[in-house]
């Protein structure tokens, strides 16, 4: 990649907390116009790698820079919009308040009406902000976060509390900001929506990115597919089947995880004339993800 | 790097950067006038204290009791929009995550706190103005204009050192803690300043410690802006503002350690 498409970079950094080492030694490129996902289990580090991309604390140790500066230098945060979890805003300003407020901030904002336009709350510009649903509130979060005209977009979870439908059209509306090359940065526990999105999966572990690719390279990485079926067969017998990884049965439903599906299915069908309801899958984000960081716990234990 | 540069970062300005200090604190006062939980007892309390000790009970108390009690009231009544609307705001927000988005949001530096002072500020105005309604309407104070004029302007800028120490107390205490260690700052400091009660029938004790407290020297300056006092104002004016300095300054230090 060029030096010169990177508009926000963590080097070598490590951050503790008291004595919970938080990210230890990250590295973390965003170019402008993609979309990186961040993916790990809770406590893993990406909302300190956030926080500190923000500016919100300072590395103990390595480089966070921000389109070449310090996050904390406010004229670099002019180019970013935020999203957060948690945060919880005035209840009794009403939307278009918020949106005019968080606008002033900005040497460049959208205006009000198209920001309203592209995430869908011009029918709530007058409600107070304390009367929305939890899913509206989410949308106002998020006309918050693109009415700078940001360059780069930082969202953590941005559809948690979302009914399906609202989280596509949020969906829509990020998809936008890319189009319009703005760079966005992800955090989610919702697999399906790195893959809707994400041009790039990181996976980070203990404060480290232990696996970063598109979505697709990361599905490879686990090589294994999940068969299914209803079988009379015994499950004991068809775990000592060579190349068979796992095999588990729920409500009479065998499961058999394996690198070689042909082969396996081949002589489960052999085995078995009557077997039925037959299924096979290539193991989805999520597999990978667990897999991942299995993967990267052992490493760590061996080392 | 240079060529990020040169993708020119945009510049923000000087018309831009007033404009949001106007806009954050034109927000901080939308959301406070329209919080009844806050607004009413700031409101309610200083006036019907002084609508029953003041107007109702006041001759009683011999002819110059209503304009004590304007002191006195107009000074407790000043005290919460400081304590209240600054301190406690501030601890609660430090609690749910709006003072992080602030800090990540490009908001210039300073809007926060000057929003909140502006907000303080306005309510303190209010409750000074209804406090005055009440004396010359109701209760029939004569009070020349200038003297009106003073003790107005004297009310609203009495709230800095209430909101400099709501601040710093919010830098100690976050969350649902904050409003019950404020109110056990307020209530004593309002009694023991001589806020409710004369200070000249209490216990000779709680009259020297009395200097103690940024409410009393606000009380016997409102006392000589109604026209009751014979203190020099200067010794209390600088009491005030050194008070003010000291917990900015210690406020200030707890959050650039603690954020």
């Amino acid at each position: 990649m060029n030096q010169d498409t990177c508009i926000a970079r963590l080097a070598g950094v490590r951050k503790r907390y008291g004595n919970i080492v938080a990210l230890d030694g990250i590295d973390l490129d965003i170019h402008r116009g993609e979309l990186v996902a961040l993916l790990g289990p809770n406590g893993a580090g990406k909302s300190t790698s956030i926080a500190l991309l923000l500016g919100l604390h300072r590395a103990d140790a390595g480089a966070v820079t921000l389109f070449g500066r310090d996050p904390q230098d406010i004229a670099a945060r002019r180019r970013i919009g935020v999203m957060l979890q948690s945060a919880v805003l005035p209840d009794t300003l009403r939307v278009a308040e918020l949106l005019r407020l968080t606008a002033s901030y900005y040497p460049e904002p959208r205006a009000i009406a198209e920001c309203a336009a592209i995430t869908g709350v011009d029918d709530l510009m007058t409600r107070r902000y304390g009367a929305l649903s939890g899913g509206q509130q989410r949308r106002v979060q998020f006309a918050m976060a693109i009415v700078g005209r940001p360059e780069i977009l930082f969202l953590d979870e941005p559809t948690v509390g979302m009914d399906i439908d609202a989280r596509q059209s949020l969906w829509a509306a990020i998809r936008q900001m890319l189009k319009e090359r703005c760079a966005v940065v992800l955090t989610t526990h919702y697999l399906e929506e790195a893959e809707a999105l994400a041009d790039r999966v990181c996976v980070i572990a203990k404060g480290r990115v232990v696996s970063q690719g598109s979505v697709d390279a990361l599905r490879a990485h686990v090589a294994l597919r999940r068969i299914r079926c209803v079988t009379a067969l015994d499950a004991a017998d068809v775990a000592r089947w060579p190349r068979v990884v796992s095999v588990d049965v729920q409500q009479g439903r065998l499961t058999v995880a394996t690198a070689d599906a042909e082969g396996v299915v081949r002589r489960l069908l052999d085995a078995d004339p009557s077997l039925a309801e037959l299924e096979v899958r290539r193991a989805g984000l999520a597999e990978a993800f667990q897999e991942i960081t299995r993967e990267s716990a052992a490493v760590q234990e061996a080392a | 790097m240079t060529t990020i540069e040169s993708v020119a970062t945009p510049v923000m300005s000087a018309g831009r950067n007033v404009a949001a200090y106007v806009e954050e604190a034109r927000a901080e006062c939308l959301r406070y006038l329209r919080n009844p939980g806050f607004l009413l007892p700031t409101l309610l309390f200083p006036s019907v204290f002084y609508l029953m000790f003041g107007v109702l009970l006041g001759h009683a108390n011999g002819p110059d009791a209503p304009r004590y009690l304007l002191a006195s009231y107009g000074t407790f009544g000043v005290m919460a929009p400081g304590l209240f609307g600054f301190g406690v705001s501030l601890a609660l927000e430090r609690d749910t995550g709006l003072l992080t988005l602030k800090r990540a949001l490009p908001m210039p530096p300073g809007a926060y706190l000057i929003g909140k002072m502006a907000m303080a500020v306005l309510v303190a105005a209010i409750v000074s103005a209804i406090m005055l309604c009440l004396a010359i309407f109701v209760a029939g104070v004569h009070l020349a204009a200038p003297r009106i004029a003073a003790f107005f302007l004297l009310e609203v800028l009495g709230v800095l050192p209430f909101a400099a120490l709501g601040l710093l107390i919010a830098t100690l205490i976050k969350g649902q803690g904050a409003p019950g260690v404020v109110n056990l700052v307020y209530l004593p400091m309002a009694f023991l300043s001589g806020l409710w009660f004369p200070l000249s029938i209490m216990p000779s004790a709680i009259q020297a410690i009395a200097p103690l407290w940024p409410a009393y020297h606000l009380d016997r300056l409102a006392l000589g802006a109604v026209g009751l006092g014979t203190d020099a104002p200067w010794p209390h004016v600088a009491v005030l503002a050194g008070y003010t300095v000291v917990f900015v300054t210690l406020a200030m230090r707890r959050l650039r350690r603690h954020g």
